[in-house]
């Protein structure tokens, strides 16, 4: 059984993200009505919720919250900046008062309410200022639901509804919601007794009775559809346009025009005598309302496909969904032993089924990574808030823009990137951006610009972080390197090369901490992070121009397309998305290799080294030996290898902490015939080899 | 659970390694395997060189006679892999052992058995939590955490 706390949580740290999704955009089109009532649902169900659940100090909150927003909604304040960053603040205490009700402060809140309600009444009553009363109004009644007809006045809705047997006991109470129908409008109810049971048979905690109901009301569609908020889930509920009387107030009650249906239940629910309309008076009427009746449709058409979407989303926990990615994981390694089996074999029918066995399993796995995929928006969703906060805070006025938002990605690594995205997004703006002066100076346009881009590049993600600010000082960075010890003063360094330093630990070029940057713990940290995914990061930088980061992903962390090589009698897997190309080792350079581990790729000198050294390979090497030529950060290795065996499906098994001390390994994987096979860690295998040739050429110099 | 105090009694399984036999809490047992291929992973420390697929597990596999010092002979018919749950560092970490040779698994009363004894042994005394008496042969039961730390 799931805590129902808990599914409020998870419900609630959606609907704050609604909520601050909608304030943001609204603060580019302040009178876009949508938004505003994307921003007042949120506030509504999250009231409504968090009453339920007990988090009463939220409902109470939010209700303040809401009933200040409330004159937005009604046109009578519009959303200026200064309207949403309070709005924001009390976005944020709500979470406080959600996820640490220990931590909130009561005198927070009503502060953050004092000024909501004096933002509020000074835009409302500046005097000739927004045209609020007359556009906006307007603008929120056309805008604010589809279903209500464009001109005012009153209108006839026709309610059916039935709850659930169990309302009762749930403590629903109907009749209350029957007054607060009542309270809306003028309302004819009819309850439909059929389902009530013989006496004997009738138990007293269930629900039997339905309800047909005619209302007529100023009020919208989604005012009444309030009324049922906290019983919706458990009832069935339709609200059918009747008809509009513009500017009438008399009570009339009309069936459904569209539905033969409608007529066939009043009239045995004896509202038949009510109905006042004649079937010819019917036919004017319909030709009369036939935009609104189309309206309707379309709304109705609108709903089934909401509703259609809602029942299509299973929430799963991801414990499960990582359970799943296991088990795939291993039929994959069963079916690649099958394979090989059926390839030994000279049964057809046999080699047939492991095919076909192949084809399936190739398709779950990509099903079931699939379902582990996200889009990168839920992630760069997150930053808008960021920059807003980071733009008035430092007072450098800032455009995010994104792009490629759908690129989809490995959830868990969605998550582990949301760390290194905020490091980088700060420093940017906190050290790349200049001050609007500065840039008034540097003919810049006062508002900088921070972009944001994921795309797909073959089997990784990028993802690029770029802003047109002053650049990277690389004098600075020099000087502080000198004086760190990371490079010996006046050392020969391309300024690419010293601004690759900023990734050292402890190196950070602001004199002052300020809040958001400056410790240098920053950018080693992010690229830690990033390596840890197995991934990238590249940077460059103009001065004066901007810096860019772009951050290299696989993309996902649990299968990798692999090479399979052989050095002595082991078995490795180099990531494929690393391999360049592979050559074979001419004995001319093997022999002169000796001296020097060069190659010569198409002019280009290529260092390479001999793994059969490296791990200490006591089998004889064979006669001709492979070069698989690999991409480790901004330069080309080669690894020499007995045997290139081909790709490999790897399904990434982490190593026992047993071997931590390891590190030219990334993990293991498990081949067809059952044994395992090592992946190997490039960027710390050249490492490893760098050391390695370091310490025999010591070794050389001491024996010299 | 390895770390079971030396004064009670419970069921241990007995191992040869090299000419000595070994004696391991039962409780930590998963499964005594036929020896599989082995990864070796180049590297590692000398007694913990290799690899081996459990159930589509990557597990480490221990040569406690490289960490006892003792003579690695090659495999027998005999040997066996004898997968073990131990706590490090209060984690469970899943290991594997080369046994020359399994007996059985038999009950120990640990009252026999006296704490390692300082000096006349050729192994580090804080590998060993105790040594006791089976059918006349001295066996040693390892303190694992130590050994695999």
């Amino acid at each position: 059984m799931i805590d129902p706390a808990e599914v409020f949580l998870q419900e609630a740290a959606e609907l704050l993200e609604q909520l601050e999704q909608a304030l943001l955009d609204l603060e580019k089109s302040p009178s876009n009505n949508g938004l505003i009532n994307t921003a007042f649902r949120a506030l509504h169900t999250l009231k409504g919720s968090g009453a339920m659940f007990g988090f009463e100090r939220v409902a109470s909150f939010v209700h303040d919250f809401e009933t200040a927003f409330d004159q937005v909604r009604k046109g009578h304040a519009s959303s200026s900046r200064d309207l949403i960053a309070i709005a924001l603040m009390a976005q944020d205490h709500i979470r406080t008062l959600i996820e640490r009700p220990n931590d909130a402060d009561t005198s927070v809140g009503e502060s953050i309410l004092t000024n909501l309600r004096e933002v509020l009444d000074s835009s409302s009553s500046r005097p000739g200022g927004e045209p609020k009363s007359g556009r906006i109004n307007s603008d929120i009644r056309n805008g604010f639901d589809e279903g209500k007809p464009a001109a005012s006045g009153k209108t006839t809705w026709h309610l059916q509804f039935r709850f659930d047997e169990k309302v009762l006991i749930n403590g629903t109470n109907p009749l209350l919601l029957l007054d607060e129908l009542r309270e809306l409008g003028e309302c004819g109810v009819c309850a439909i007794t059929d389902a009530v049971p013989l006496l004997q048979d009738l138990k007293a905690d269930v629900c039997y009775l339905s309800f047909d109901v005619m209302l007529t009301t100023e009020q919208d569609r989604s005012t009444i559809e309030d009324v049922f908020i906290f019983v919706a889930d458990n009832m069935e509920l339709s609200i059918e346009l009747v008809q509009q009387i513009a500017g009438t107030s008399s009570f009339a009650t009309v069936p459904p025009i569209d539905s033969p249906n409608g007529e066939q239940i009043l009239a045995e629910t004896g509202v038949a005598s009510q109905v006042v309309v004649t079937k010819s008076q019917q036919q004017e009427l319909r030709q009369d309302q036939k935009p609104a009746v189309e309206a309707v449709g379309d709304q109705r058409g609108a709903d089934t496909a909401a509703v259609g979407r809602k029942d299509t989303t299973v929430r799963v926990p991801a414990e499960r969904v990582d359970e799943l990615m296991d088990r795939v994981g291993e039929l994959v390694i069963a079916q690649a032993r099958l394979s090989q089996l059926a390839e030994k074999s000279r049964d057809l029918d046999m080699k047939a089924v492991a095919e076909e066995i192949q084809r399936l399993s190739s398709g779950l796995r990509d099903v079931t990574m699939g379902i582990r995929m996200l889009p990168i928006s839920a992630l760069f969703g997150r930053f808008r808030r960021l920059v807003h906060d980071l733009s008035r805070e430092l007072g450098k006025p800032l455009e995010l823009s994104t792009a490629g938002e759908e690129t989809e990605l490995d959830k868990t690594m969605i998550d582990r990137l949301a760390d290194p995205l905020v490091h980088l997004i700060r420093n940017a703006v906190d050290h790349g951006l200049e001050n609007p002066a500065q840039r008034a100076a540097a003919g810049k346009p006062p508002t900088g610009h921070l972009k944001l881009i994921a795309r797909h590049s073959g089997a990784e993600v990028l993802i690029l972080v770029s802003d047109d600010g002053q650049g990277l000082n690389t004098a600075k960075i020099r000087t502080k390197a000198e004086a760190q010890g990371l490079i010996s003063p006046g050392q020969q360094m391309s300024d690419f090369e010293i601004n690759q330093l900023i990734f050292h630990a402890g190196l950070s070029t602001t004199s002052e901490v300020t809040k958001f940057s400056g410790r240098g713990v920053g950018m080693d940290v992010v690229k830690r992070d990033i390596e840890a995914m197995r991934g990238a990061i590249d940077l460059f930088s103009t001065p004066g121009k901007g810096t860019e980061i772009t951050l290299r992903l696989p993309l996902t962390l649990a299968i990798i397309e692999g090479l399979l090589i052989r050095v002595g009698a082991g078995r490795y897997i180099v990531p494929l998305s690393l391999v360049e190309e592979c050559v074979e080792l001419s004995a001319a350079d093997d022999v002169r290799s000796k001296g020097r581990n060069f190659l010569n790729i198409r002019g280009e000198l290529v260092p390479f080294m001999r793994l059969r050294e490296l791990f200490e390979a006591k089998t004889p090497a064979d006669l001709h030996q492979k070069v698989v030529i690999v991409s480790a950060g901004e330069q080309r290795i080669g690894l020499v290898v007995d045997q290139i065996i081909g790709n490999h499906q790897t399904v990434i098994k982490t190593l026992s902490k047993l071997h931590s001390e390891v590190t030219s390994f990334s993990g293991a994987t498990i081949l067809g015939d059952g044994s395992v096979a090592l992946i190997l860690d490039i960027p710390h295998l050249v490492d490893l080899g760098a050391k390695d040739e370091k310490n025999q050429k010591n070794k050389g110099k001491e024996a010299a | 659970m390895q770390t079971q105090s030396c004064d009670q009694s419970g069921q241990f399984l007995m191992l040869a390694l090299a000419d000595e036999i070994f004696a391991l809490d039962a409780t930590l047992i998963r499964e005594i395997l036929d020896p599989a291929p082995v990864a070796e992973v180049p590297g590692a420390r000398p007694f913990l060189r290799g690899v081996i697929n459990v159930r589509g597990k990557v597990v480490p596999i221990a040569d406690l006679r490289v960490r006892f010092g003792m003579n690695a002979t090659a495999f027998s018919p005999d040997t066996r892999f004898v997968v073990l749950e131990i706590t490090l560092a209060g984690e469970p970490v899943t290991v594997a052992i080369i046994a020359d040779k399994v007996h059985d698994v038999t009950g120990l009363s640990l009252d026999s058995m006296s704490k390692a004894p300082p000096i006349g042994m050729r192994w580090e005394p804080e590998f060993i939590m105790g040594i006791g008496k089976w059918r006349d042969d001295f066996i040693i039961i390892p303190d694992l955490e130590n050994v695999f730390n």
